[in-house]
């Protein structure tokens, strides 16, 4: 999206740089990205922070060729809804893979990364991405 | 719900309009509406203005007020109303509202958007509001990309096949050769759609709809009235809209988009109708997927055989239920905040029998509008 500026990109550092998300104490349901309010139980809900292990599997994905303002030097790259074993799914980059070889259901687990630089402000976000899991998937050298 | 009467309509030419300012785009549309519904600008009591993002695109947010300003109608109450590329649909749905409340009662509807006069990348950063900007648009996801990997799971899952996303977009394009006013007026073939560069993989230049200006407006008014002002109407006879999640990710299944069945729903039941009973439907084919994805979730076609359908020209002019004869925002062009409103404009000139080449044999039609990647939908049901 280009141009965050420093601290919408900070109150997001935690579930950003370490993935902890939200689990409601009442229905078990997990959250993330992280929300302040259960979708099911609403305001007799109750949230707290749950860190999520990064694993997960591809359930759809695309390669980005006509990339937004932020990405023009990553382009062409993978985009992935990934379906983390906790439950939720989260959007976001894989890494470390051939396009050819990303399919659904290829396990993948989350790496920390640079994600992208805002050119006007000289500021360069990081987060994560997702790489595949099995050995034969990864991209050589 | 009580029928509200649509009495006037109104286009601009879609297309990349270099000397056309935004204003002057709404002023044209609402001008010809106006005529159309032979009504003066003094008769009008309200204004609805459907528009994404003046802010972003032209550098102009308070878009009512210039309108009102520029159509010469102020002082009247002049509203913008919101939703991403669904803003259209939205400002029709809040224009039936004001005439069903009794609160106005001749009210204009238009949607506007000056789209060309920024770079590529810039767009597509701008369009990719309409996702999740913190989880989706930051991570690097565009609006293509969102709709490609729906296309990847509906492949997945139903088996819907590379070649039907194209002949989606190959029908729309033939249905454009015979409307003036779309932005596109070339055949093109399977192949040429199978051949044209990737955007998001399995999405090609060729299943997206283009970047475009343009303006639609129409002219809405009791069933009562109506008929102080012309001899055709065609009525709004029901009306849904629906949210969804507005991430992708966060929804229970992706290739299949919730809102617009909930919306679907709400408007047959207010018009007391049925998938069966429509036979002309403009809906939102932003990419060729979408297509597929809203006659499925609208009951137009079976879930899952949206593709088969389009393979077997049931929803081609002259098939069992005709599909975006306008063209559709594929090749008529996708101006996002005035698409909503022109597809009420085309399902009202099939009802009349004026759509010319394209024309259908209806008396039921429907409109369906979607912002984001589905976390809003708006239906329409108009008859004769
Ligand atoms: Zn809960």
């Amino acid at each position: 999206m280009g141009m965050m500026s420093v601290p919408r990109f900070w109150r997001n550092t935690k579930a950003r740089y370490l993935m902890v998300g939200r689990r409601c104490r009442r229905c078990g349901q997990v959250y993330f990205p992280p929300r302040n309010l259960c979708r099911r139980c609403r305001r007799r809900g109750e949230l707290e922070e749950v860190r999520l292990s990064g694993r997960g599997e591809v359930y759809s994905f695309t390669v980005i060729r006509t990339p937004p303002v932020g990405f023009e030097r990553s382009a062409p790259y993978v985009m992935a809804l990934v379906k983390l074993e906790e439950g939720p799914m989260v959007t976001a980059q894989l890494a470390d893979v051939e396009p050819e070889r990303v399919r659904i259901g290829m396990r993948v687990r989350s790496v920390f990364r640079k994600i992208q630089e805002d050119g006007e402000a000289g500021l360069i976000y990081y987060g994560f991405k997702f790489v595949p899991v099995d050995e034969d998937d990864v991209q050589g050298e | 719900m009580k029928r509200v009467a649509v009495i006037g309509v109104g286009l601009t030419k879609f297309g990349e309009l270099w000397d056309v300012s935004f204003s002057q785009l709404f002023v044209e549309a609402g001008t010809a509406a106006i005529n159309d519904a032979g009504i003066d600008g003094s008769d009008v009591d309200a204004l609805y203005v459907g528009n994404m993002s003046g802010g972003r695109f032209i550098d102009q947010e308070h878009i009512s007020c210039l309108i009102a300003d520029y159509a010469g109608l102020t002082p009247i109450p002049a509203t913008r109303v919101e939703a991403a590329c669904a803003s259209g649909g939205l400002a029709v749905r809040q224009g039936v509202m004001a005439i069903l409340s009794g609160m106005h009662e001749v009210v204009v509807v238009g949607g506007v958007e000056k789209m060309t006069d920024l770079s590529t990348e810039r767009t597509t950063q701008t369009l990719a509001t309409a996702s999740d900007s913190e989880w989706e648009a930051f991570m690097g996801m565009t609006f293509p990309g969102l709709y490609a990997m729906m296309a990847r799971r509906h492949m997945h899952e139903y088996g819907t096949t590379r070649e039907q996303l194209a002949m989606v977009a190959v029908k729309n394009h033939e249905n454009a050769l015979h409307n003036p006013y779309a932005q596109f007026h070339s055949r093109i073939t399977v192949e040429q759609v199978l051949a044209s560069p990737l955007v998001a993989d399995p999405l090609r230049l060729l299943d997206c709809s283009p970047i475009t200006d343009g303006a639609a407006c129409v002219v809405l008014t009791s069933e009562e009235r109506a008929r102080e002002f012309t001899d055709s109407p065609v009525y709004i006879t029901g009306s849904g809209q629906a949210s969804s999640t507005i991430a992708l990710h966060s929804r229970e299944r992706v290739s299949f988009v919730d809102a617009t069945y909930n919306a679907g729903r709400e408007a047959y039941a207010r018009a007391g109708r049925e998938p069966g009973d429509v036979q002309v439907a403009e809906v939102h084919d932003a990419f060729t997927i979408g297509e597929i994805l809203a006659i499925e979730a609208l009951g137009l076609v079976e879930v899952g055989a949206g593709g088969r359908a389009t393979e077997e020209g049931e929803t081609s002019i002259g098939g069992r239920i005709p599909v975006n004869t306008s063209g559709g925002l594929k090749a008529k062009g996708h101006p996002v905040g005035a698409t909503g409103v022109a597809q009420v404009v085309e399902v009202v000139l099939q009802l009349r029998g004026e759509a010319g080449g394209r024309q259908v044999d209806a008396e039921v039609g429907l409109t369906h509008n979607v912002g984001g990647s589905g976390g809003t939908a708006v239906v329409h049901i108009l008859e004769r």
